[in-house]
């Protein structure tokens, strides 16, 4: 039934940077699938696990802060339909955690780990030649709580549910595995330009 | 138990009434309604000719003793939902909604009280509903309603709140304005806190039922206060409306 | 965002989930009762911390954060996960 007179007031924008379905907001809505963890920095960690648990490489938050890092302007695309353009965050990439820890990837697949247990699956591929970060910086300033900090991952080609947040580390897997969206419901992968937004799209 | 799907109905805008400069009461008919509790609300889906929709909660206004249903809506800025709906929409529109919906922030006289009911800025509108039950029901249980706004242009239901008040059946009135008062006003001008909630609710060793409803920072303070008053937790029912308060 | 006593301000309550709980369900079910597996607080659906937003509804025990429902909604259906006894009485 279509109501008279509704539109949405939503702007849709460029469709060269807007993927389809998308709509351009100015805000920075806030969605969690639970309360807010505050670690504090000095109990926080990021880890490399291997398939069998172990740790490969652990970083504590003053380690993570000398690596080389990376500033990069970015839009974001929130599988609920939002998009925010022109996003600033500062952090490491993937690639430089691995040369760190002069670790060669033993698999093809990772699933990141979350302070709160949120959990969300990537393919390494994804991650790599600096399609993946992890944050600690969002528009020059460190990354508030609701935001994912102390520190979240990014990766802005995929639906913003992958960019996780309370990130603690990437474990690696042989194959595939869908993490807490994904596994209700969700696209495996989440290319918003592919609009892959559940499983079966 | 009988299995009550909820099907998407199609009401029609019979009347759209003004509160205040931001808030308008919308009344319809909706064929196919089931009697709902006070308390409960509905969920309004608009579609737009692009097949675009947009879905909100709204909370019934109108007790189940009328005819139709009557919901109270504030115009949040950039809430797409609440502008057309405080905006566009007019007398003869026809709207998609279902419900009734939430069968556990809900009220009855049968329940009994006394009662306690917090309410900041549009967080008053299903315990309107409760109000206007009681009055409809010529009940006398004790009710104490504090009504927490920014300034006195907001009051929602200002006159009919009023007239409630001095029934003199049992319903106690107390508003407070957070913002700024007027000349002469002589209530409370500060944000809830302890001493009024003791002021003017029902003490926990007379067991109310308290109905707590509004933005979540009110709501959270307002229950954790009441738990702090000695109020058992499980006589303290909240209804959030997000972080800025409605839904948009 | 943090409340003045550090409560999430960003949740909501179950009462929320109303609408997509009796699409799933066929039935109220706001008021039914619920025990957390982890903690045994017994509490019903509409008083249990809502998360999620546009992405799902996920329902916590508002004693000690457990998941116990999660209901998602997409073209293919319904995904719904339930990790709670549920006790639904006859109404």
């Amino acid at each position: 039934m279509v109501t008279r007179g509704f539109k949405s007031s939503r702007a849709r924008g460029d469709p060269s940077r807007v993927p389809p379905g998308q709509y351009v907001t100015n805000d920075f809505p806030v969605l969690s699938a639970g309360p807010t963890p505050r670690t504090p920095l000095d109990a926080w960690s990021f880890a490399l696990r291997d398939v069998h648990e172990s740790d490969l490489a652990t970083w504590r938050w003053k380690d993570l802060l000398t690596l080389p890092s990376s500033t990069v302007t970015v839009d974001i695309h929130c599988v609920t339909k939002w998009s925010k353009l022109d996003t600033q965050w500062k952090g490491v990439t993937i690639d430089a955690l691995l040369d760190a820890a002069g670790l060669h990837p033993p698999a093809r697949y990772v699933t990141a780990f979350c302070d709160g247990g949120y959990t969300t699956n990537l393919a390494l591929e994804d991650l790599l030649d600096g399609r993946g970060l992890v944050a600690y910086e969002y528009d020059g300033a460190p990354i508030e709580p609701e935001h994912g900090g102390p520190a979240r991952l990014l990766v802005p080609h995929l639906y913003f549910w992958k960019s996780a947040k309370w990130v603690r580390g990437l474990a690696f897997m042989e194959d595939d595995a869908p993490g807490f969206w994904e596994t209700h419901g969700y696209h495996l992968r989440g290319d918003p330009w592919k609009e892959e937004r559940y499983a079966g799209d | 138990m009988r299995a009550s799907p909820i099907p998407w109905l199609s009401a029609e805008v019979l009347e759209i009434v003004a509160e205040t400069p931001r808030v308008k009461t919308i009344r319809l008919a909706v064929p196919g309604w089931r009697r709902h509790l006070p308390g409960q609300h509905v969920d309004v889906r608009l579609t737009a000719e692009d097949g675009y929709q947009a879905q909100r909660s709204y909370s019934i206004a109108s007790p189940p003793e009328e005819d139709g249903i009557a919901l109270t809506v504030e115009r949040l800025e950039d809430g797409e939902v609440s502008m057309f709906l405080t905006g566009e929409l007019r007398a003869g529109d026809r709207i998609e909604l279902r419900g009734p919906l939430g069968g556990y922030f809900t009220w009855t006289v049968e329940q009994g009280g006394p009662l306690a009911l917090v309410a900041g800025g549009s967080g008053v509108v299903p315990l309107m509903a409760m109000a206007r039950h009681r009055a409809a029901q010529a009940s006398r249980i004790p009710m104490h309603l504090l009504c927490s706004w920014r300034t006195a242009d907001d009051v929602i239901y200002r006159d009919e709140l009023a007239r409630l008040a001095v029934r003199g059946d049992g319903l106690t009135l107390t508003h407070t304005l957070t913002r700024s008062a007027p000349a002469g006003w002589r209530g409370y001008t500060r944000r809830i806190d302890r001493e009024m909630l003791l002021e003017v609710l029902t003490g926990p060793e007379a067991r109310p039922l308290a109905y707590v409803c509004g933005p979540t920072p009110m709501v959270e303070s307002t229950a954790t206060l009441l738990v702090s008053l000695g109020h058992a937790p499980e006589r303290i029912l909240t209804e959030r409306f997000g972080p800025t308060g409605g839904t948009s | 965002m943090t409340g003045p006593s550090g409560e999430d301000l960003y949740r909501l309550d179950g009462n929320g989930a109303a609408g997509v709980l009796q699409e799933v369900f066929a039935v109220e079910m706001t008021t039914a009762s619920c025990t957390c597996p982890a903690c045994g607080r017994v509490s019903a659906l509409g008083a249990l911390h809502l998360y999620g937003g546009a992405m799902g509804s996920v329902l916590r025990c508002a004693s000690c954060d457990t998941l116990l429902l999660c209901i998602t909604s997409g073209p293919a259906g319904h995904f719904l996960e339930l990790r709670a006894i549920l006790h639904l009485q006859p109404q």
